[in-house]
């Protein structure tokens, strides 16, 4: 059974808003894309439509914020990181105003809309933004937890989603915990890291591995990028000696480049970064599709993972 | 420093901005940096505001019912921060260290510093940020107002004109904008850089109600903003006619002023044109 973590998003969002009356959404002409019209309709004296003005719908959640209001901005990933990108950087950001970002359609999820739509950039360019966290959870049950860890910290959040419709991983044991990795599967083989919606193919290989290859792989689920939990990750290093990230973002800049930057100050320990390497999709397809194109599949992982395993 | 409830006269209003001056040009021969330019041509306008219009006590910075203002033209700090003094917000000592190693005051106006609103610098984006404030305030059923002062060139950025229409849409006649129309950016004449053109009607078709003002003349600047909102359910917009670099002779309409670092070599000069203004001093 599939489901939608936009829609996730958008129902959890419209629970909170009974909570907690400081909440305000602002949207930019995207809020059946988005989902945050579910806010709309219970909220509608805090939901605020501002067009297709993304500058100004950050300028205005800086401003609020800066009244005490907890303002929560939706758009497409594209447009938050790269449209408004110094209106994050300089109003919210520089004086760490409590604002969150809910970017949707982030990676190459918007699928045959294209690379106008897709963003591969973004984990890269928030994440080198003092101030800014940056989170990329991937199912619904995540998402719901993702959003509470944002509200509940006080200061800019990034917030990246999938346009997606994915599996439920999460289970009842699983939390998602601010700063903090979720492990999903132990084993000292071999360490899959992934975030955002890739979590998906990330169990599939693991299961693969172990009944088909007897190879027992920890996956960790890396939905908190920054801050991104560093003891997991030199214990990983430690105990399984091999690192593989998988993600939907440039191979420069986003989760594989965050681990690497950990991994090296300790040691020796080999990490493989799996993503789309620098380059735009160049062939009309769905999200499947154009996953399958760039290599970012339960296959590819399994592959890599049996190559370098020691 | 401000005599609290002190009501000024509209005479005592202008000398004390020409007293504003006399420390613009102390501050900035001091520093050898800084914009004097649009922060002399707006320096009669943000005297009025905080010794008159807005409702700023320094004893309660925070208040809940403070008007708001923020100086989106943020590189005119020299003005604002020289207002923040004689309002009590900074010390003489603290105004001394601007833009020296350790200070805390930037080139342009930073939240941290006791008495700013908003960190600005990067133009264009005050006014969005007004326009959340004034939201903020409709949404609680507050009264206080919010002034956001752009400098002409400035509202070539085309966020200042997505921010206009939410303005607008909204119906934020709480938010009152200042045009400081100086007529000159960093490297010329705005109409010759990229022309404004028929700039009261581009407002007006924007749906904001304004009114032009001489943002030289104590009087017409006082009662211009006395009488705003202007119109019920729209934002007012002040064009306020004013000369780059006003009351420096050299600097008057001259865009090598827009910026203040040749201010060495001509020290003299300048404290020569505006050190008579030191005699107002007692008005704060």
């Amino acid at each position: 059974m599939g489901n939608s973590i936009r829609e996730a998003y958008g129902k959890h969002i419209a629970k909170l808003g009974k909570k907690n009356e400081n909440l305000i959404l602002l949207e930019g002409d995207l809020a059946d894309s988005t989902q945050s019209e579910h806010f709309q309709k219970s909220f509608p004296n805090r939901y605020f439509q501002i067009g297709i003005a993304e500058q100004n719908m950050v300028g205005i959640a800086a401003g609020l914020a800066l009244e005490g209001k907890i303002p929560v901005v939706n758009s497409f990933a594209a447009f938050i990181a790269m449209r408004a990108c110094e209106q994050v950087r300089t109003d919210v950001a520089y004086p760490n105003l409590n604002v969150k970002f809910v970017a949707s359609h982030a990676g190459v999820s918007a699928g045959s809309a294209g690379p106008t739509h897709h963003t591969i950039e973004d984990i890269a360019i928030m994440r080198s933004i003092p101030n800014m966290t940056v989170l990329v959870p991937g199912d619904m049950k995540e998402t719901e937890q993702v959003i509470d860890a944002a509200l509940e910290h006080n200061g800019p959040v990034y917030v990246r989603n999938s346009a997606i419709d994915v599996e439920e991983i999460y289970n009842e044991e699983n939390k998602f915990k601010f700063g903090k990795a979720t492990l999903l599967k132990d084993g000292n083989d071999a360490t899959i890291i992934t975030t955002g919606t890739l979590m998906n193919e990330g169990v599939k290989a693991v299961d693969t591995l172990k009944k088909d290859h007897g190879i027992n792989v920890r996956l960790l689920q890396m939905a908190s990028i920054k801050p991104i939990d560093v003891i997991a990750l030199k214990k990983a290093a430690n105990e399984t000696g091999l690192l593989i990230t998988v993600e939907e973002h440039n191979i420069i800049g986003g989760l594989g480049s965050a681990v690497s930057e950990v991994i090296s100050e300790i040691g020796s320990t080999k990490v493989i970064r799996l993503g789309i390497n620098d380059h735009f999709c160049e062939i009309v397809g769905s999200p499947a599709y154009l996953f399958n194109q760039i290599n970012l599949t339960a296959k590819r992982i399994i592959e890599i993972t049996l190559e370098n395993k020691k | 420093m401000k005599k609290e409830n002190k009501l000024y006269s509209i005479e005592e209003l202008a000398n004390l901005a020409n007293y504003a001056r006399y420390i613009i040009i102390e501050t900035l021969i001091n520093s050898g940096l800084g914009h004097p330019g649009g922060s002399l041509s707006s320096i009669d306008v943000m005297t009025a505001l905080y010794f008159d219009i807005m409702n700023i006590d320094s004893s309660n910075p925070d208040s809940d019912e403070r008007d708001r203002f923020i100086l989106s033209k943020g590189h005119s700090s020299l003005g604002l921060y020289t207002v923040l003094h004689l309002k009590g917000f900074i010390s003489k000592d603290e105004l001394k260290t601007f833009r020296k190693d350790g200070s805390n005051l930037w080139g342009h106006i930073d939240l941290k510093t006791p008495g700013i609103e908003m960190s600005t610098g990067s133009l264009g984006h005050g006014l969005s940020i007004g326009v959340g404030r004034a939201l903020a305030a409709k949404i609680d059923k507050k009264d206080y107002k919010v002034f956001i002062m752009m400098g002409d060139g400035e509202t070539q950025e085309g966020s200042v004109w997505e921010a206009a229409m939410s303005a607008a849409h909204y119906k934020l006649d709480n938010l009152i904008g200042i045009v400081d129309r100086n007529k000159i950016q960093q490297c010329g004449f705005t109409e010759d850089i990229l022309a404004l053109g028929s700039y009261k009607e581009k407002w007006e078709s924007f749906g904001w109600s304004v009114k032009e003002i001489d943002g030289h003349n104590m009087k017409d600047i006082d009662q211009s903003f006395k009488k705003i909102s202007f119109e019920k359910s729209k934002p007012s917009l002040i064009i306020s006619h004013t000369v780059k670099g006003k009351g420096i002779s050299f600097m008057e309409n001259n865009n090598n002023w827009h910026g203040g670092g040749a201010i060495a070599q001509y020290a003299d000069q300048a404290l020569k044109e505006v050190e008579h203004y030191a005699q107002y001093k007692d008005l704060v």
